[in-house]
């Protein structure tokens, strides 16, 4: 269908848009020491670094499929202000400047904290451990993965759902068999954003697990550390970062492609 | 309610559900296939929803082959029950092949050789070829035979049909009818509609119903022929006019005549209705008993003031709608010639002339 064209002066502002989000991509490439990249990359720092991250993420995404899941089931099939409560609740570590939710976190499980004391007494330090680390990435990330899933859960035909009930599928059939599979695009799409969202995790990490090299000190805090010191070094990781982002998205649109065309 | 026993335990509706005002009581004996119609809003899917599991009833039960599982008490939930469901929408689980998508019910009840039962009953409706498709690759009308071949692969005890035609068009429609009619014979069925020609190629029985009560039940030929409502006399394709029985016919409260050899216990002066066929009421523009026309047998009885309220035309045929002067409705079924060539159009006053051999009149 064709459309009246547009304002020349929204072509403008769109220009100003791109050229905003390429710019800055386009003068670390100029300034990247492609070089020495290799180099820069397996250094012990480095390389610590980015298992750390690696294994960290991939945990906290387990944690937000795995509990964040049930969560926007449940968020979808809820009405009332109870309901309306909840999602806010669980949303909410989504605009939470990080520092903040860091320091939520430390002052609820860190060493002398709210449950923390409890747990200290119990033997169990969660505070500046790489636990912590996964527990921020999962605070701020899950998020990202409830809201995207209940609109997706939303959507699905509550019939389908109601025939498989009636060919004989126990709830936990219907949900695995027919429910899941059909919002499997946006499962996806909302585990890559938490995965992306966990990767870039900084200041919640920092406030709550620290910098410890080979424990808690992630890719964004590398760089953060060594952005002074070592440029080059802070360059390479940031561009390992920036690949791992485009890998992500390039990776959702595949599955949800695939996913879409049956 | 059947005039054959029942070959075994009935399925037995008997509940009410207080927020949508519906007291039903409805029976299906065991292999045969019943029937509901009724007016948008009647009561006929709450009805399919209690039968399923997907609503309980407020008070009353409901028995599947002389089982309970709806009471105040008890409760079986929809997928304890081996009752399906097909309705307009074939409702086929898009991320699955056509083959599975029919095996799902097998597995899901952990029947043995779910692929093997799948095949058959693919082979049943005739889709044997698309086993290995996506639903989206099929027509309406394959989805809808794919969609019976799922029902019928979990050897259900009772099936629910929800109008499981009215979203095919008109090749598809027959094709599906007779699959359907040679699938459902000899199993306890309930369907749903709103076309009488789903009455009589798939139904044995008929419960009327309207504003949440049964108000008529009967076989299929009980209930067509003798229309206790103007629903089913529309559903029925005769019109129906209420009036009072005179000794030789019915007089309409608005003073019309219908003249009619009266049938066996009629009570003059009591209340009775007509039913006339549509294709045994001429349209004429100007009284005939009036002119000169005077190859129109002319009788006062059963010649009736009227004016057009809508024209259907279909094809070589077109339904008249008049209102008689009391407000009741009689349909006619005239030529789209005779229609055109006599400028009929909505307002148009006319008198209905009506074969009283084909009339037949039924006290309340």
């Amino acid at each position: 269908m064709t459309r009246p064209p547009l304002p020349r002066w929204l072509l403008v502002l769109a220009t100003l848009a791109v050229l905003l989000a390429a710019v800055p991509l386009l003068g670390m490439a100029v300034r990247l020491p492609w070089a020495d990249l290799p180099l820069l990359l397996s250094s012990e720092s480095a390389r610590e670094a980015a298992l750390l991250s690696l294994r960290t993420c991939a945990l906290s995404t387990l944690l937000c499929v795995l509990v964040g899941t049930p969560l926007a089931v449940l968020l979808s099939r809820s009405h009332g202000p109870l309901a309306a409560l909840a999602r806010t609740v669980t949303a909410l570590p989504m605009v939470l400047p990080p520092v903040v939710a860091g320091l939520a976190l430390l002052v609820t499980l860190g060493r002398t904290g709210v449950v923390g004391r409890h747990l200290s007494v119990l033997g169990v330090e969660i505070g500046f451990t790489t636990a912590a680390v996964v527990i921020a990435q999962t605070f701020v990330a899950m998020p990202f993965l409830v809201v995207s899933l209940e609109g997706a859960l939303r959507s699905v035909d509550a019939r389908l759902e109601r025939t498989a009930a009636s060919l004989g599928a126990s709830p936990s059939r219907v949900l695995c068999t027919v429910t899941l599979p059909l919002v499997l695009p946006s499962l996806a799409a909302g585990a890559t954003m938490s995965f992306a969202r966990a990767l870039g995790e900084f200041g919640a990490t920092l406030t709550f697990a620290g910098s410890l090299q080979g424990t808690t000190r992630t890719l964004p805090l590398e760089i953060y550390l060594t952005r002074e010191a070592d440029t080059d070094t802070a360059l390479a990781l940031a561009f390992l970062l920036i690949l791992s982002a485009a890998l992500l998205m390039a990776a959702s649109a595949v599955v949800r492609r695939a996913v879409v065309r049956g | 309610m059947a005039d054959r026993p029942p070959a075994g335990p009935a399925t037995h509706l008997d509940c009410r559900v207080d927020a949508r005002d519906v007291e039903l009581l409805i029976s299906v004996p065991t292999g045969r296939r019943l029937a509901i119609v009724g007016p948008n809003g009647a009561g006929k899917s709450t009805a399919l929803l209690l039968l399923a599991g997907h609503l309980r009833p407020d008070s009353g039960s409901v028995r599947l082959h002389g089982k309970t599982v709806s009471s105040p008490r008890t409760h079986v939930p929809a997928h304890r029950r081996r009752v399906v469901s097909l309705e307009q929408n074939p409702g086929l689980f898009p991320h699955l092949t056509v083959l599975d998508n029919v095996a799902y019910g097998p597995r899901a009840r952990g029947l043995g050789r779910a692929l093997t039962r799948a095949r058959t009953e693919l082979d049943a409706v005739g889709l044997a070829a698309l086993a290995s498709r996506r639903p989206h690759q099929l027509s309406g009308g394959q989805a809808q035979r794919v969609a019976l071949a799922r029902a019928l692969a979990v050897d259900p005890d009772l099936i629910l049909l929800d109008e499981p035609l009215a979203a095919l068009d008109v090749e598809a429609a027959p094709d599906m009818r007779r699959v359907l009619a040679d699938r459902l014979s000899g199993r306890t069925t309930v369907i749903v509609t709103h076309d009488p020609l789903d009455l009589w190629a798939l139904a044995d029985l008929v419960v009327v119903v309207a504003s949440g009560r049964v108000v008529q039940s009967g076989t299929v030929e009980d209930v067509l022929s003798r229309p206790g409502s103007d629903f089913v006399a529309r559903l029925s394709g005769v019109s129906l006019l209420y009036g009072t029985a005179l000794d030789d016919g019915l007089r309409t409260p608005g003073g019309d005549l219908i003249g009619v050899r009266p049938p066996s216990g009629w009570r003059p002066g009591a209340d009775a209705f007509a039913t006339i066929d549509p294709r045994a009421v001429a349209v004429h523009v100007t009284n005939p008993c009036g002119t000169l026309d005077t190859h129109v047998s002319c009788h006062p009885a059963n010649s009736l003031p009227a004016r057009i309220s809508s024209l259907t035309p279909a094809g070589a045929l077109t339904r008249v709608t008049a209102i008689l002067r009391d407000g009741q409705r009689v349909d006619a079924e005239i030529t789209s010639r005779h229609a055109a060539t006599n400028l009929l159009s909505p307002g148009v006053p006319v008198t209905l002339l009506v074969d009283a051999s084909t009339v037949k009149i039924h006290p309340r």
